[in-house]
């Protein structure tokens, strides 16, 4: 466990120091912090064994809410809790009615939730201007309207104190008794609650929390990007987040973070150098990290740490 | 009401027979993605895939064909070459080289290695055929167009998409039937379907049955695909669209009988195409919705059956 501390210490000052040498990596290793915390979501019902093939719905619903409230509402202080408050709403709502269902039903539903939200935000021209997206208006930080490179700074900064925040949050919601019931309904249900653990409202905890963390990833990246289309929310953006989670490693908090921080550099370089054949190069890799190290990158790193 | 008919009857009466269409190829990979999810446990994500990569086969082996001279009949060969060609060498190398290292895994590595080949065969797609819309719609104006009487007023509608589309669709339907309840093969993967360690207890070779198995859903997929191809000019993301489609449809359907298949595709399909027609902004919408609204009644699926609790 102090290991674990150590290596996230480590690599908080590791992405510091990247975004200062590498002035353009700060926008891509904030937006890698921001998916990290929409995925910490995806480890939590893994932990339950459930694959959500829908999370990006909660990332859309944040970053439009960014995109819609910014030209009222401009204050980042603002925006990103109540973010998080309309994600877990929404997950609240939808979680009622999928806790009940299971594996490919409970994936397949999600996927269904997500792509009614992607045509919404597509169809609804007046509203949403389809596929065009929104350009998110002028932010202010506490009030303060800092420069560009101030902001990508300010940017980055809340996005990593929220990973850490969020990061340690599921690590000790993970050690509660409601994580440990988490990984009961993977093993076996119905023992759950012969023991008089409720699974479904287990379930809907998690649900809600990841709910939330996707909302405020959402956010994070409509603030970063400052531009949203509904391609946030369609089956492919979900797929990511899931594919992101294996390639980190379901085995810790630690695990998104550094899947995602792998995830967008190989897309970064793969798109640079061949830019016909990135998505390719992201699919080759995360079939060997299946296929090989199916504990993903944490795997690799907790492996070595033991021997 | 009456008012209502005479005003939109056609519309209605369009949207019907663009539903049937619609609902036939739907069907037809839909029905595939059933058997491998029975036979493998692996949602192939990348089944989408291979019904774009057989449309874009069977484009390009019309328009080979074309360029040759040959007649516009030789255009339907080239639909089934395209089918056989892509379910026999994707189907064996997908499952071989991939699917077959994975079983037993768990079920989001296994969902994942399909996503990951999805992502790979997407890009390989825009490397052999572009972004550039394709279109060969020879086999389509070949049978030329049908006058559909309805009501007082008639329909035309291109024959291929009224005969050539369902009749497929109903004779896979048939086949199928046949092949699975009548053929020792068929019920050897019947048998695998439902328990695969009882039935290799009885000798039976799981691993052959599952090679079969796949290669014949990637078949079909791509037959789906290759009969598609005709009515729509090819762009990426056809396979992204196709997949998440299917997936209502099997979710919808419960795992399970190909009549319920059939007859889910028939209601998603019809669903759609009347949204296409008097509410286009919810067109994508529609499946999903009568996905959410099924399972909200039956949990297990229209016709899936209610799997026994274990302790």
């Amino acid at each position: 466990m102090r290991r674990e501390s150590l290596l996230a210490a480590l690599g908080a000052i590791g992405l510091v120091a990247c975004a200062w040498a590498v002035p353009w990596l700060k926008f891509v290793l904030t937006i890698a912090l921001a998916k990290g915390i929409a995925v910490l979501g995806i480890l939590l019902l893994l932990r339950a064994g459930q694959v959500s093939f829908g999370h990006s719905m909660f990332l859309a619903l944040g970053a439009y809410t960014v995109a819609f409230l910014a030209p009222s509402a401009p204050e980042v202080l603002l925006l990103l809790p109540l973010a998080g408050l309309l994600g877990a709403g929404l997950g609240l709502v939808l979680g009622l009615f999928l806790v009940r269902y299971r594996d490919i039903f409970f994936g397949m539903l999600n996927l269904a939730f997500a792509m009614v939200m992607y045509s919404l935000l597509e169809k609804l021209y007046a509203l949403t201007k389809g596929t065009d997206g929104i350009r998110v208006a002028r932010l202010t930080f506490a009030g303060l309207e800092p420069d560009r490179p101030t902001q990508e700074w300010i940017m980055f900064g809340i996005a990593l104190g929220l990973a850490i925040g969020f990061g340690l949050l599921v690590r000790f919601y993970l050690a509660s008794p409601m994580g440990r019931a988490l990984a009961g309904i993977k093993t076996r249900e119905t023992r759950l609650e012969f023991m008089g653990v409720p699974a479904r409202r287990v379930l809907l905890a998690a649900y809600v929390l990841s709910a939330l963390m996707g909302g405020v990833g959402g956010a994070l990246i409509g603030m970063t990007t400052r531009h949203v289309t509904p391609q946030l929310a369609y089956w492919t953006s979900s797929g990511e987040l899931v594919f992101i989670a294996i390639l980190g490693g379901a085995g810790s908090a630690l695990g998104p973070f550094l899947g995602a921080t792998a995830f967008e550099l190989v897309r970064v370089y793969a798109a640079a150098a061949v830019a016909d054949a990135w998505q390719m190069i992201l699919g080759g890799v995360l079939l060997v990290v299946i296929l090989f190290a199916p504990g993903g990158i944490w795997g690799i790193l907790a492996r070595r740490r033991q021997a | 009401m009456a008012d209502w008919f005479a005003e939109n009857g056609l519309l209605l009466g369009l949207a019907l027979l663009d539903g049937l269409a619609y609902a036939a190829l739907v069907f037809m990979v839909a029905v595939g993605l059933n058997l491998v999810f029975g036979v493998l446990r692996i949602v192939n994500v990348a089944h989408g895939s291979l019904f774009a990569i057989g449309a874009y086969t069977a484009a390009s082996i019309g328009i080979f064909f074309a360029s040759r001279g040959l007649p516009p009949w030789m255009s339907y060969v080239a639909l089934v070459l395209a089918a056989v060609a892509v379910g026999a060498v994707l189907g064996p190398l997908i499952e071989k080289l991939l699917l077959r290292r994975i079983y037993g895994h768990e079920d989001v590595l296994q969902l994942l290695v399909t996503f990951a080949l999805f992502m790979i065969l997407e890009d390989v797609q825009k490397l052999i055929w572009g972004v550039q819309p394709i279109s060969q719609d020879t086999p389509l104006r070949f049978l030329g167009t049908v006058d559909v009487p309805f009501g007082e007023d008639v329909i035309p509608f291109t024959a291929y998409q009224l005969f050539v589309l369902p009749g497929v669709a109903v004779a896979t339907l048939l086949a199928l039937a046949w092949f699975l309840r009548r053929t020792l093969t068929g019920r050897v993967i019947v048998a695998v379907t439902t328990d695969k360690e009882a039935a290799t207890a009885m000798g039976i070779d799981a691993a052959r049955i599952m090679l079969l198995t796949f290669t014949f859903g990637a078949g079909l997929a791509a037959l789906g695909g290759a009969l598609a191809s005709p009515t729509t000019a090819l762009v990426p993301g056809v396979g992204a669209q196709t997949i998440v489609l299917s997936f209502a449809v099997v979710a919808t359907a419960g795992l399970g009988q190909i009549e319920g298949a059939a007859l889910t595709s028939l209601l998603i399909g019809l669903g759609r195409s009347i949204a296409v027609y008097f509410a286009p902004e919810f067109e994508v919408v529609v499946p999903y919705l009568i996905m959410v609204a099924v399972l909200l009644v039956r949990p297990q699926g229209l016709f899936g059956v209610i799997e026994t609790r274990r302790v």
